[in-house]
C-alpha cells in the first residue's frame, strides 16, 4: 500500500490509523521560525466515527488507506447482511451491521445510497437525505389538531421512531430528514 | 488551486485577498514603519532576493530558479532569500552603519493561516546594541502599529518555569516534557523518538507555552538555548544559553533577534553544522554563502545586534484578521 508523507495532507485525504480508515478534518502546519514543523490534524475515524486529534512531526508517513465513496442502490437486508449494487455494473456489495448501524431504519429498498468503500468494502453507508415511509404505528390523534402545535411519536415501516403531528395517523406516509430524524412533511 | 487558471475560476478569484480599506492601513503602516527608522537614521538597504547561496538552515527551504546570462551556454540556480541576513552582514562588515529592510522574502513550503510562501519582512541591524536594547526596539517597532501595549521581558528558562512547571528546561529530561504534555491533555505526538528532548522541549514551547505569551502585551523571550543559537552569540554567563530572543503578541511569533555572532570561524562551524543536519536528514545541501565568510574574516562584523519580523503578521494582529491573506493583495492561492 503506498505511503502518504505529512507534507501532501490535507483535507479529505483518506489514511490507516492504528489500522482503521481514517479521514483528515482538519491539518494546521506548525512551522517555528527556526526549529522542526509539525502538523497539528483532526481527523475522523471512518468505522467509529470519532473524530481525534494528533499532532504529527512533518515528513513523517502514513499508510494511504483505499477509500472510496460510490453511489448504490439499496436492495435487500437478509437477516444478517445489507446488500447494495452498483446499477452501472451491475456489482454487487455486502454490508455488516456495523456499516449500517446508525442508518438501517433509514433503508429503503431501491434507494440510492453513498456507500463508502475500504479495499471494496462498504464500512459506511449514507442514506438518501429524505425519504419517504409509512407510519405503522401511532397514537390517535385529534383530527382538528392542523397547525401541527403539539406531536407524539410514531413508528415507521423500517422501525424508525419520529416525532410527528397529532394529525398524522397510520398507514399515511411522512417525509423525514435522516441526517436530523426529523418529520419534515406528510408525502403527497 | 494553483494550477486552476481557468477564466472560469478567474471569474471568482481575480479579487484582492484584504479589503481596500485594510490595505489603506497597510499602506500607511509601511510608511511609518520606514518613518521610524529614517527617523533614528537607520539606512534602508534592498539587498537582493537572488543569490547564488542560501541558508544551510536545516529548516528553511529557500525556493530556486534557474537564471540566464549573455555569454553563458547553461543557466546558473539562484536562490531566492528567506530572510535578507547574509547581504545585509556583507554591508555591515562592508561600513554601511546601522540599516534595514522591508521587502518580500520566500519560504518553500509555509503555508497555513499564519504562514505564506512570499511575505514581507522587516529586518534590521543596531550596532553597538545588547540584546536587551534590541528587545526594546523591537517592541517599540512593534508598538508603532499595535499601539501601546505594554512590553514584558521573559527568559526562555522563566518561560518554561511559568506556563510549564518546568523548572530547569535546560536541565530537564525528554521524558519530563512528554509528561508535560500529557499534563495540559495535548494531542498524541505521532513521530518523535521518546528521548528526543529537543523536539519535546520545541513541542512544549510550541504546544504549552506560547499560546499563553503576549496575552494584552509584547512579550520578548530571551535566551534560547544554545543548541537553537543559528547566528546568534553564546551567552558568556551561561554556555546553555544563546543571546536570541523571540516576540509574541496573542501568542504570535512576530520577530526573531540575536546578539549577532562575530567570529568567522565560529559562523562557518555553524553553517557546517546545518549542512550535517541536512545531509543526516535526507535534504538536499545548499551552496555556503562564503562571501559572508569572506567578509567576516577579511573586514569583519561590526558588534551588533539583528531582527527579522513578520510584517503580515503584525498587521493582522492590529486588525484581528483570521489568517495572514486577510493584510495582503493577493496570496499564493490566488497569486
Amino acid at each position: 500500500m503506498a505511503s502518504v508523507s505529512t507534507n501532501e495532507f490535507k483535507n479529505g485525504l483518506k489514511f490507516l490509523m492504528d489500522g482503521q480508515p481514517c479521514n483528515i478534518v482538519d491539518n494546521q502546519i506548525v512551522q517555528p521560525g527556526k526549529g522542526q514543523a509539525f502538523n497539528r490534524v483532526k481527523f475522523r475515524n471512518l468505522i467509529t466515527g470519532r473524530v481525534l486529534e494528533k499532532t504529527f512531526k512533518s515528513g513523517e508517513k502514513v499508510e494511504a488507506a483505499d477509500v472510496m465513496d460510490t453511489d448504490l442502490q439499496y436492495l435487500y437486508n437478509d437477516g444478517e447482511f445489507w446488500h447494495f449494487m452498483d446499477p452501472a455494473t451491475f456489482d454487487q456489495y455486502q454490508a455488516s451491521e456495523a456499516a449500517v448501524a446508525d442508518v438501517q431504519k433509514w433503508l429503503i429498498e431501491q434507494d440510492m445510497c453513498t456507500v463508502t468503500l475500504w479495499n471494496g468494502d462498504p464500512i459506511s453507508v449514507m442514506p438518501p437525505k429524505q425519504v419517504v415511509l409509512e407510519v405503522v404505528e401511532t397514537d390517535p390523534g385529534l383530527k382538528g389538531d392542523t397547525a401541527g402545535t403539539g406531536g407524539k411519536p410514531a413508528t415507521l415501516s423500517t422501525g424508525a421512531v419520529v416525532q410527528v403531528p397529532l394529525f398524522i395517523q397510520i398507514g399515511e406516509k411522512v417525509i423525514c430528514n435522516t441526517q436530523t430524524g426529523d418529520y419534515i412533511s406528510r408525502a403527497k | 488551486m494553483q494550477n486552476d487558471l481557468t477564466l472560469e475560476h478567474a471569474k471568482r478569484n481575480w479579487r484582492p485577498c484584504a479589503k481596500i480599506e485594510t490595505l489603506q492601513k497597510r499602506s500607511q503602516w509601511l510608511r511609518q514603519l520606514r518613518a521610524f527608522f529614517y527617523a533614528r537614521e537607520v539606512m534602508e538597504v534592498d539587498t537582493p532576493m537572488l543569490s547564488q547561496s542560501a541558508t544551510p538552515d536545516r529548516h528553511l527551504d529557500s525556493l530556486k530558479t534557474a537564471v540566464r546570462l549573455p555569454g553563458q551556454s547553461s543557466t546558473h540556480i539562484y536562490y531566492l532569500h528567506t530572510s535578507p541576513e547574509y547581504p545585509m552582514k556583507r554591508l555591515l562588515c562592508a561600513g554601511s552603519g546601522d540599516i534595514f529592510y522591508l521587502g518580500k522574502v520566500f519560504r518553500n513550503g509555509d503555508l497555513s493561516p499564519r504562514h505564506q510562501v512570499e511575505f514581507t519582512m522587516l529586518e534590521w541591524y543596531r550596532l553597538g546594541f545588547s540584546l536587551a536594547e534590541m528587545m526594546q526596539e523591537t517592541a517599540e517597532v512593534i508598538q508603532v502599529v499595535l499601539g501601546n501595549l505594554p512590553i514584558e521581558v521573559l527568559t526562555y528558562q522563566q518561560a518554561f518555569l511559568q506556563y510549564a512547571n518546568l523548572a530547569n528546561i535546560h536541565n530537564a529530561t525528554a521524558a519530563e516534557c512528554r509528561a508535560c504534555l500529557r499534563a495540559f491533555n495535548l494531542p498524541e505526538v505521532v513521530g518523535v523518538e521518546a528521548d528526543d528532548k529537543a523536539l519535546w522541549e520545541q513541542l512544549v514551547l510550541t504546544e504549552v507555552i506560547e499560546p499563553q505569551l503576549g496575552v494584552d502585551r509584547i512579550t520578548c523571550l530571551s535566551h534560547y538555548p544554545a543548541r537553537e543559537a543559528a547566528l546568534a552569540q553564546i551567552s558568556t554567563g551561561n554556555p546553555q544559553e544563546a543571546l536570541r530572543f523571540e516576540v509574541f503578541v496573542h501568542g504570535m511569533e512576530l520577530a526573531n533577534g540575536y546578539q549577532e555572532l562575530q567570529e568567522a570561524g565560529a559562523t562557518h562551524r555553524r553553517f557546517q553544522q546545518s549542512l550535517q543536519q541536512r545531509q543526516a536528514d535526507g535534504v538536499e545541501t545548499v551552496p555556503l554563502d562564503n562571501r559572508l565568510l569572506a567578509g567576516l574574516t577579511d573586514a569583519g562584523l561590526p558588534a551588533c545586534s539583528g531582527v527579522a519580523l513578520g510584517v503580515d503578521r503584525l498587521f493582522s494582529l492590529a486588525i484581528g484578521a483570521h489568517q495572514l491573506s486577510e493584510v495582503m493583495t493577493f496570496s499564493i492561492e490566488n497569486a
